[in-house]
């Protein structure tokens, strides 16, 4: 391969994607191994899932309040704001309760780990537990890839409720809708397998994705401190584009 | 053994091992964290979707006829006067007369429905979803288990109306004003 | 198979070993031996890859050519899982520590029992303790990293170094940042634990002075080449260029002071105008 070549963008992106499944095959293969450090996977859903609580029920209450909102001021357009609460909770289940979880996460604890890892890295710490013969994929990278797909869909299932519930506060007691039409039309349409577990199925892909990609980015960060601060960003803005694109084919092949 | 500055030995609620220095227990944080998700989980399976519809008390079926049942779906409310009294069971197609079969499923709440009452398929709101709604006739006898409601109206369909508004120059002809227990199936053929 | 116990063979073997990192060849034909229960110090200019023979002893790095034999074992030909059993006995200290920082020092020192044994925690907990009063922090084992001083770090780092009592300890740059009360210390416990337990040791070191009180051997590498041997005391009062630049700290001699740069003159813009 000639230099030039070498140091096309286009070749260096086919070469980090390269790069990131092979980590992933690596990551993967250590999972198995990783099940005996239980407590070290313990303390990473904690640090993924249960820390990312505040932020995440926030948001999934304003996003649903603002949903019912907008949704009821459009659908008043055709006199269907009966169908409300249809249209907020699929909108969640489907969409918005998958994907703006996977950003939250990917914002509060996606760059957590990599400036975690990516100071690991730094410090040595990473190669001393190579050297206390651990290996550092079962050790440090699988637990915290485990605990963005473990994590995730019970997080998006927090941020679910919480929006149905800022849904049901604005339009059944600030707008006045019925509450019976509000949640019997919701009942009728919304489906436990079409709607509520394909959203599900999302928010595992997307936790694995977000987590794969914050802890190569952290295991790839260059141990300076320059270089840790441009991974935690490229874990936001890598994760937000993948998650988003997967988002799209899911959808595609879903529906 | 127990020399100032040392700490004594405790016991990890959790874990059960011994710990010099009890470490803030991520057992608790994550347990908690888990069950809320399931919580959380169980609420929107089971609140939010047909399943909630589904093991409401004891039920009994009525069946109604429709010439046409439009967007009705299986899990579609059935309304008296606005209330919810139960759901649409199944939809099936009756092949020697070629029209749709609704079975409900009616709470047993309300057994009081008199059998002259008649089934319509309305559309709540202009782009809602459709449900039955039943209007209460007078007779003294009361739907059983199994029965059928003779008169029914079926779903109005938007091309029809459409047309009928074009032929006779007013929408008088059908509309959701007509009163159900007035009019047989009024699927007219164009 | 060569076992362990029952030759005399030197515990550490390097022969013709050949390095390349990043396209700088790092060893050009090294040879050294490292005899067992002995105390070997090696010395050198900074950026001889003194770091770099530590990584090929403990397998993190793998020679491009040559051999490097510890304890009877070429460690590129073993399996992960062999390597894994190698440093299992081999403890290392890293020159910044490597304390793993959401760990206090007592989880610290007992990281590496917790993983591969299952000794009841009174056991575990007397292990460690005792670690940690021979490198005079006992009082300090509730403390997170954070806490420590560098010094205090680096006791900490060797007190999980020896956790295992290891057939040998690579110390990397085991003297830097310490005071001297610590020097000191830390030269005895090399020291005891090398007369005791007959714990082989090779030192990554600058200061001359600390490396004459303890190590029985100096190896000095310039070059990618060992370019002198022997026990302290004879090497600093040999008669060679490098031994004399080295230990008598000469800026001239065969080891540059000066990274290669263009003349210094016409970089400045004085040569040419006026010759």
């Amino acid at each position: 391969m000639s230099s030039d070549l070498r140091h096309n963008w286009l070749v260096r992106g086919v070469a980090a994607v390269g790069e990131c499944g092979l980590f992933f095959v690596a990551v993967a293969g250590a999972v198995p191994k990783s099940l005996r450090y239980w407590r070290e996977l313990c303390r990473q859903i904690w640090f993924v899932g249960a820390m990312s609580l505040v932020i995440v029920m926030t948001c999934g209450l304003f996003v649903g309040m603002v949903l019912a909102l907008q949704l009821y001021f459009t659908l008043s357009i055709f006199g269907g704001t009966a169908a409300l609460g249809t249209v907020v909770a699929l909108s969640l289940f489907r969409e918005l309760g998958p994907v703006v979880t996977a950003l939250l996460v990917a914002g509060r604890a996606g760059t957590a780990v990599t400036a975690e890892i990516g100071l690991m890295r730094a410090t040595d710490q990473l190669d001393a537990i190579s050297m206390m013969a651990v290996d550092p994929l079962a050790y440090v990278a699988s637990p915290r890839f485990l605990a963005g797909v473990i994590a995730m869909p019970l997080l998006a299932c927090v941020f679910n409720a919480m929006g149905i519930f800022g849904g049901h506060l604005v339009g059944v007691t600030w707008l006045g809708l019925d509450n019976g039409t509000f949640w019997g039309n919701m009942t009728s349409t919304v489906d436990l397998y079409r709607d509520i577990l394909d959203g599900l199925y999302k928010s595992i892909v997307f936790g694995g994705v977000v987590s794969l990609i914050a802890v190569f980015q952290g295991y790839t960060a260059p141990p300076t401190s320059e270089g840790v601060a441009y991974s935690t960003t490229r874990t936001v803005v890598f994760s937000s584009i993948v998650v988003l694109a997967f988002d799209f084919v899911m959808t595609a092949f879903m529906t | 053994m127990h020399a100032a500055g040392i700490p004594v030995l405790r016991r990890d609620t959790f874990t059960g091992d011994i710990c010099m220095n009890p470490r803030p227990s991520y057992a608790i944080g994550t347990g908690l964290f888990i069950l809320l998700g399931f919580a959380a989980l169980a609420y929107l399976a089971t609140q939010t979707t047909s399943v909630a519809n589904v093991g409401h008390g004891s039920t009994y079926e009525i069946n109604a006829r429709f010439s046409n049942i439009g967007q009705l779906k299986e899990g579609a409310p059935v309304k008296i006067a606005g209330v919810r009294i139960g759901y649409v069971e199944s939809i099936r197609l009756e092949p020697q007369r070629m029209d749709a079969l609704v079975t409900m499923a009616i709470d047993r709440h309300y057994e009081d429905i008199p059998d002259d009452s008649s089934a319509a398929i309305f559309t709540s709101g202009l782009l809602g979803d459709q449900y039955v709604g039943v209007q209460p006739g007078g007779s003294p006898e009361f739907l059983k288990n199994g029965d059928e409601m003779v008169l029914t109206q079926s779903a109005m369909r938007l091309e029809d109306l459409i047309g009928k508004f074009l032929v006779n120059g007013s929408p008088k002809g059908g509309g959701s004003a007509a009163p159900p227990s007035s009019a047989p199936p009024a699927s007219g053929n164009p | 198979m060569i076992h362990p116990s029952d030759a005399p063979a030197p515990l550490v073997q390097v022969r013709g070993l050949r390095t390349r990192l990043g396209g700088k060849v790092i060893f050009d034909g090294l040879d050294l031996e490292v005899a067992r229960g002995s105390v070997t110090a090696v010395m050198g200019p900074s950026g001889t890859g003194k770091t770099t023979l530590l990584r090929h002893l403990t397998g993190q790095l793998r020679p491009a050519a040559g051999s490097v034999r510890v304890d009877g074992r070429e460690v590129a030909g073993l399996s992960r899982r062999g390597l894994f059993e190698l440093r299992e006995r081999i403890g290392f200290l890293f020159q910044n520590s490597a304390l793993l920082t959401d760990f206090s020092v007592f989880e610290n020192v007992a990281f590496p029992l917790r993983q591969h044994t299952r000794l009841p925690e009174e056991l575990l907990r007397d292990i460690v303790l005792t670690k940690l009063q021979a490198v005079g922090l006992r009082g300090a084992a509730n403390l997170m990293p954070s806490e420590l001083s560098g010094g205090m770090a680096r006791r900490v780092a060797l007190a999980r170094a020896i956790v295992f009592d290891p057939m040998l300890i690579l110390y990397d740059e085991p003297f830097v940042g310490l005071d001297p009360i610590a020097l000191n210390q830390v030269l005895r416990l090399i020291r005891t634990l090398n007369q005791t337990l007959g714990i082989t040791s090779i030192l990554v070191a600058h200061e001359l002075a600390a490396i004459r009180q303890v190590a029985d051997r100096i190896y000095l590498i310039a070059g990618g080449r060992l370019v002198a041997e022997g026990a302290p005391d004879e090497l600093a009062h040999r008669d060679s260029p490098w031994t004399r630049q080295f230990f008598g700290g000469e800026a001239d001699g065969p080891v540059p002071f000066h990274y290669p740069a263009p003349d210094y003159a016409r970089q400045l813009g004085l040569a040419g105008r006026r010759p």
